[in-house]
């Protein structure tokens, strides 16, 4: 009966989600590109690049929740996939570019030209063309995940050491981007980019164009992930995540499922780096720092993990508080508020505020169950009373 | 004029001799050398340091370093030289009287690249005398490295006079310098100064001996078998000295780390905030020194010694209250422990920016942690030295509290079995307590440490916290001999691949081993067998 309503309450949840998502993927765009500037109603650009990080965030929490949330895997490094797939998108932005660069090189990017380049690295090769670049954004970080994930998960690397090693391994990839010799720019990573498929990336339509895709992609991740998890496999995820030893010894290959979760997972923040950095128009290596990775764990902790809704709402509620706190006079006390979040929502919250709205509206629809059924049990006590 | 009057004083000179004072002589040699500084001829010059330098004068030495800084002026005319002071006063060179003003027409006495090397030997030569025992070690030194053959005469005298037995020795490795590259030298002479290189063993002394030329054959031979024996030694003490660096490092690594390996392999609990304790400590310290500073200035020594114990209080006491506000209500979730401390970690950083600026404090050493001293082809410097020596110690007492204390007894057999414990009667929750104040007290004191050879700044935390954590999972959780082991092996292997790899890709090799060695091993290199670590 419950897992039933269970069902159902997150069906309402979801609907309403992917409503007001794709609602925001088609009206901001149109008032941004359609009304006048200055209208009251007309979404200024600025405010649609910033909404477009949002739904990228709020791919990447859903990709965190959906390995966090049903499967018990807490991933400190998926900030990493999300670089990669960034700088995926960024190589191909940076061979678009061409001889509008300060060299004017027609194949180098400009900082391979600074820094004596004399051919192009062999694994900038095909990045010039766009099919090749979206396909390594989500061949790359898969394959990391797949190649980790096949390495962590097989020798049971389990619970607060598998978190300990993806930071180490977002830690290192860190170190190795932060250097010239490694081909991608150093620690200013790749920027001024031109043209996205030949249209210019600063221009107001291509804008409009990439945040009603990031909302495109965002509703895709959400129905993959709904498809994931409400499946058979879904269901054997979340048995691995509340009891990993007796699945196991129920007969599944724990680590073939953990496996092929954390690799879509990666996939999908792959594409959220993707098309974040031609929204945001830079890429470099500090978003492989550890810490940025732990944030993206805590919008899904704030919104509530093990609900996909509440992963993608936390995404945007916290990065929204962010922008808003550090523009203004409390600047200097945002990372008290983000630092007291964490404590806060482990302490207090620990279902976050969707699953906490969630529990509360099954337990008042139990109660007044209980209620109609206890009276009705009542009545049915009474009845042979009054027969008696 | 001049030769006038130096034949008076001459006169004068003699007069006074014949009354049977042994005076030096200042007159004569030496003031006709002076008066060739004038000439503005190099080989003349030369000659003038040569005669200046032997002179035994007292004005020698201010002479000489003048013309080194270009403060000898000469006077082509009147062939008067003088000394301008670096306070802008000025002597005659030849007398050491003081004159009001050097005439207009003296200009400053011209140096080669030859004879700056004469005068380099001759400064060298002079202070050879010197009554300091480290000016005239450094004298000696510098011999060495210029071996200019005017250097010799004054290296055989105060090689004589020497009684300092390290003085002693560099000025024979001087005088083996000079003797190899002199052209009349014996070739017993040569075979003697081949043998006393070899010993020297150095890179300064290979040097030497590949650049030396040509040579007697038997002196070439002698050479080249110094040449392979001193560059075998050499790998061998590039190999010591990495592994005293990878020590050193192992060492910090540790003090970092020991902590967290009580807080991790004993509760359980992930402490993100560990770094933190470790910037608090380092904080302690800086807050300990600006007092002393400011009232007690005769204490500047002894303010590492009262920074310890107050770190591990200030640390402990702040660990007791994270554990009693936060931390025991997340016990069994260790991943909402990691997430909430990470958070707590956040917040103190800004806090201990917004009290001490987000800038680097400047923590001094005090004296004895300053300098170095030389073993065999190595440099120690004693910060690094005491560094080893106190994590050693403070090794070594946690692991004889644990042993031999009732805390220690009471904290094992929490480790242990949690409910058979609490069953006996510990108070589990007091013991919970106690074990993160100590945790973060050994940060604290760590802090102590650290703040000696890094920057105090509030992401002070931030760079060890990694490290350290990769400390604890590679040696084995729960054991805090593995974590001795964990950090010395990482230490040393981070230091042996750095000349091979570089720093940074040094760094990445290991996080890349560590993550392999986790999937072989994942409870780390000393695992606790049976159940305890299967929760």
């Amino acid at each position: 009966m419950t897992p039933h309503m269970l069902t159902r309450s997150l069906d309402r949840s979801a609907t309403i989600f992917l409503a007001v998502v794709a609602a925001c993927g088609i009206l901001i765009p149109l008032s941004n590109l359609l009304l006048p500037a200055g209208s009251f109603l007309q979404v200024p650009t600025y405010l649609v690049a910033l909404w477009g990080k949002y739904v990228c965030y709020a791919i990447l929490a859903l990709a965190i929740d959906l390995i966090w949330g049903y499967c018990g895997i807490l991933s400190l490094g998926h900030g990493a996939f999300f670089a990669l797939g960034g700088y995926a998108m960024g190589m191909y932005l940076m061979r678009q570019i061409g001889t509008r660069g300060v060299y004017g090189n027609p194949i180098l990017p400009d900082f391979m030209v600074f820094l004596n380049y004399s051919k192009l690295p062999w694994y900038w090769y095909g990045f010039d063309m766009f099919w090749f670049a979206a396909l390594m954004v989500l061949v790359v970080p898969g394959l990391l995940a797949f190649c980790f994930g096949w390495l962590a998960f097989r020798s049971r690397v389990t619970g607060v050491y598998l978190s300990i090693i993806t930071q180490a391994m977002t830690y290192a990839l860190l170190l190795a981007f932060f250097r010239n010799d490694f081909g991608f720019g150093g620690n200013n990573g790749l920027t001024d980019f031109k043209d996205i498929l030949g249209f210019n990336v600063q221009a107001e339509g291509t804008r409009a164009a990439l945040f009603a895709l990031s909302c495109l992609a965002l509703i895709l991740g959400f129905l993959i992930c709904r498809a994931i998890v409400s499946s058979k496999l879904g269901k054997v995820l979340i048995a691995v995540r509340d009891a990993e030893s007796r699945t196991r010894f129920l007969g599944y290959r724990v680590e073939s499922y953990k496996l092929f979760v954390f690799t879509v997972s990666a996939c999908m923040a792959g594409v959220a780096g993707a098309l974040y950095v031609p929204q945001v128009g830079i890429i470099n290596p500090s978003e492989f720092a550890p810490g940025n990775s732990i944030e993206a764990v805590i919008w899904v902790a704030v919104g509530g993990r093990g609900t996909l809704v509440g992963a993608a709402l936390g995404a945007v509620v916290v990065n929204y508080a962010k922008t808003f706190f550090t523009s203004g006079v409390l600047a200097p006390y945002w990372l008290f508020m983000l630092g007291a979040l964490f404590i806060l929502v482990t302490l207090l919250l620990p279902k976050g505020i969707v699953g906490t709205f969630n529990a509360w509206w099954d337990s008042s629809k139990e109660k007044r169950n209980a209620a109609s059924a206890s009276a009705a049990a009542e009545d049915g006590v009474t009845q042979p009373k009054m027969a008696e | 004029m001049p030769a006038h009057l130096s034949a008076r004083l001459r006169a004068f000179a003699l007069s006074l001799l014949l009354i049977a004072f042994a005076l030096p002589a200042f007159a004569g040699p030496f003031e006709d050398g002076v008066a060739k500084f004038a000439n503005d001829d190099f080989s003349d010059t030369e000659e003038a340091i040569g005669v200046v330098a032997s002179s035994g004068n007292k004005l020698a030495f201010p002479i000489i370093s003048a013309l080194q800084d270009g403060r000898l002026m000469a006077d082509p005319d009147s062939k008067k030289v003088y000394v301008t002071g670096t306070d802008g006063k000025s002597i005659d060179a030849a007398t050491g009287e003081p004159v009001a003003s050097v005439p207009d027409s003296a200009s400053a006495v011209r140096l080669n690249n030859r004879l700056r090397r004469s005068v380099d030997a001759a400064i060298g030569g002079l202070t050879l005398q010197s009554p300091d025992i480290g000016t005239r070690l450094q004298a000696a030194q510098s011999v060495f490295k210029s071996h200019e053959e005017t250097a010799l005469e004054a290296v055989d005298g105060a090689l004589a006079k020497e009684t300092n037995k390290s003085v002693k020795a560099a000025l024979g490795d001087a005088r083996a310098a000079i003797l190899l590259f002199k052209s009349d030298a014996t070739e017993v002479e040569k075979l003697e100064a081949v043998a006393t290189l070899k010993v020297r063993g150095d890179q300064e002394a290979l040097a030497l001996l590949t650049g030396m030329g040509d040579q007697p054959a038997s002196v070439t031979k002698a050479a080249a078998s110094a040449i392979s024996s001193i560059q075998s030694s050499l790998a061998v003490w590039s190999g010591v000295q990495n592994a005293w660096y990878g020590l050193s490092l192992g060492s910090v690594l540790l003090l970092a780390a020991i902590g967290l390996a009580i807080t991790f392999g004993v509760m359980g609990v992930i402490n993100m905030a560990h770094g933190e304790m470790v910037m608090i400590g380092a904080y302690t310290t800086f807050v300990v020194q600006e007092v002393i500073r400011t009232r007690y200035p005769g204490l500047f020594d002894y303010s590492l010694l009262i920074a310890v114990p107050l770190a591990f209080l200030v640390a402990g006491a702040i660990g007791v209250l994270i554990e009693r506000s936060i931390i025991r209500f997340l016990y069994g979730r260790p991943l909402e422990t990691l997430l909430a401390t990470w958070g707590l970690s956040l917040v103190l950083q800004q806090a201990v920016r917004t009290m001490f600026g987000p800038t680097n404090r400047e923590v001094g050493n005090p004296s004895w942690m300053s300098g170095a001293f030389e073993l065999g082809q190595i440099t120690i410097t004693y910060n690094r030295l005491w560094i080893l020596v106190f994590t050693l110690a403070v090794f070594a007492i946690l692991l004889a509290m644990l042993r031999y204390t009732a805390l220690g007894l009471e904290m094992r057999a929490v480790t242990q079995n949690r409910r058979m414990a609490a069953s006996m009667g510990i108070a589990t929750s007091r013991v919970d307590a106690l074990t993160f104040g100590l945790g973060s007290g050994i940060a604290g004191i760590a802090g102590v440490a650290l703040s000696q050879i890094d920057n105090v700044s509030p992401n002070l935390g931030q760079s060890y916290i990694i490290d350290s954590f990769m400390v604890v999972v590679f040696g084995g959780v729960g054991n805090l001999w593995g974590t001795l082991v964990g950090a010395f092996t990482l230490g040393i292997a981070n230091k042996f691949l750095e000349p091979v790899a570089g720093a940074v890709l040094g760094k990445i090799a290991i996080l890349v081993l560590i993550i392999l060695f986790i999937q072989k091993r994942p409870r780390g290199l000393f695992a606790l067998k049976g159940r305890a670590v299967e929760a």
